[in-house]
């Protein structure tokens, strides 16, 4: 991991890597999106998820059930996880923003690594022991394990589709409906 | 360091929730930090996939406590069984 994180600090490669990006992109994002799911993270660089690092109630020891009604549903996918989209500081979070990212989804997250009241206010909120949550439309969904299998499964397009999310890769499928389910 | 090992977590799932398979895999190179769980259990007919998984955990809450990482894979007896020959087909 460090040495991935030295080279890519090095400003030749940089430089060079921001050209292959482009030519990359410039090339067949449709086509590739389907295909190959590590393409498309390449493919699309439009998406904006918006990032706490800090909220606003620092002060008390936890986080209420209030406070996180109305946190879960500022966007209609929020997510609560360790360290932030670009960065994630664990596995299982990571996971979490690759699986989102594929689908295309924008979503707010929260970093409790930041933040320990709400850390502790959100597994208490929900019940559930670990980290990375997801909500959507405001509804607890699970962990990373649930949104792995939800991916898979094929169910998460259908739940993004509830709340008005068309899914890249449902997207993709569309574009070329004659191939079934290419795992 | 945590004290259980997946033996002993095997056991537990596998009395607490009548599983007919379980099992358990560490893997934090013995430290006792990191598992994954596959269960099969006909307890978790009917359910949800996150009312399933709440059930394991509730089932393992003083565990999880100090289990650092804990992934679970929770499947009903028919569930299973396509997950079985979707295995063998691959």
């Amino acid at each position: 991991m460090n040495r991935i994180c030295q080279t890519l600090l090095r400003q030749s490669y940089v430089r060079s890597s921001a050209v292959v990006a482009q030519s990359q992109l410039s090339g067949g994002v449709r086509a590739t999106a389907a295909a190959m799911p590590a393409a498309s993270f390449n493919a699309t660089p439009l998406i904006i998820s918006r990032f706490y690092a800090a909220d606003a109630t620092t002060d008390a020891a936890v986080v209420d059930k209030a406070t996180l009604d109305k946190l879960v549903r500022t966007n209609k996918v929020v997510i609560f996880m360790k360290g932030n989209p670009s960065a994630p500081r664990c596995g299982f979070s990571n996971a979490v923003v690759q699986i989102l990212r594929m689908h295309g989804v924008q979503y707010d997250a929260h970093d409790v690594l930041q933040n320990e009241a709400l850390r502790q206010g959100v597994k208490d909120y929900t019940d559930w022991p670990t980290i990375p949550q997801i909500f959507i439309d405001g509804e607890f969904v699970g962990g990373c394990d649930i949104l792995l299998q939800m991916h898979q499964s094929g169910d998460l397009i259908e739940e993004l589709k509830k709340v008005g999310i068309i899914s890249e890769l449902l997207k993709a499928e569309e574009a070329k409906p004659k191939q079934e389910d290419s795992k | 360091m945590s004290k259980y090992n997946s033996k002993y977590l095997e056991d537990k799932l596998k009395t607490q929730l009548e599983a007919q398979h379980v099992s358990v895999v560490d893997e934090s190179d013995g430290c006792g930090g990191k598992f994954s769980a596959v269960i099969v259990s006909a307890a978790f007919n009917g359910k949800t996939l996150l009312q399933k998984h709440r059930l394991v955990n509730s089932t393992l809450a003083e565990e999880l406590k100090e289990i650092h990482a804990f992934s679970q894979k929770s499947y009903t007896p028919d569930e299973w069984e396509k997950v079985k020959e979707q295995q063998q087909q691959q």
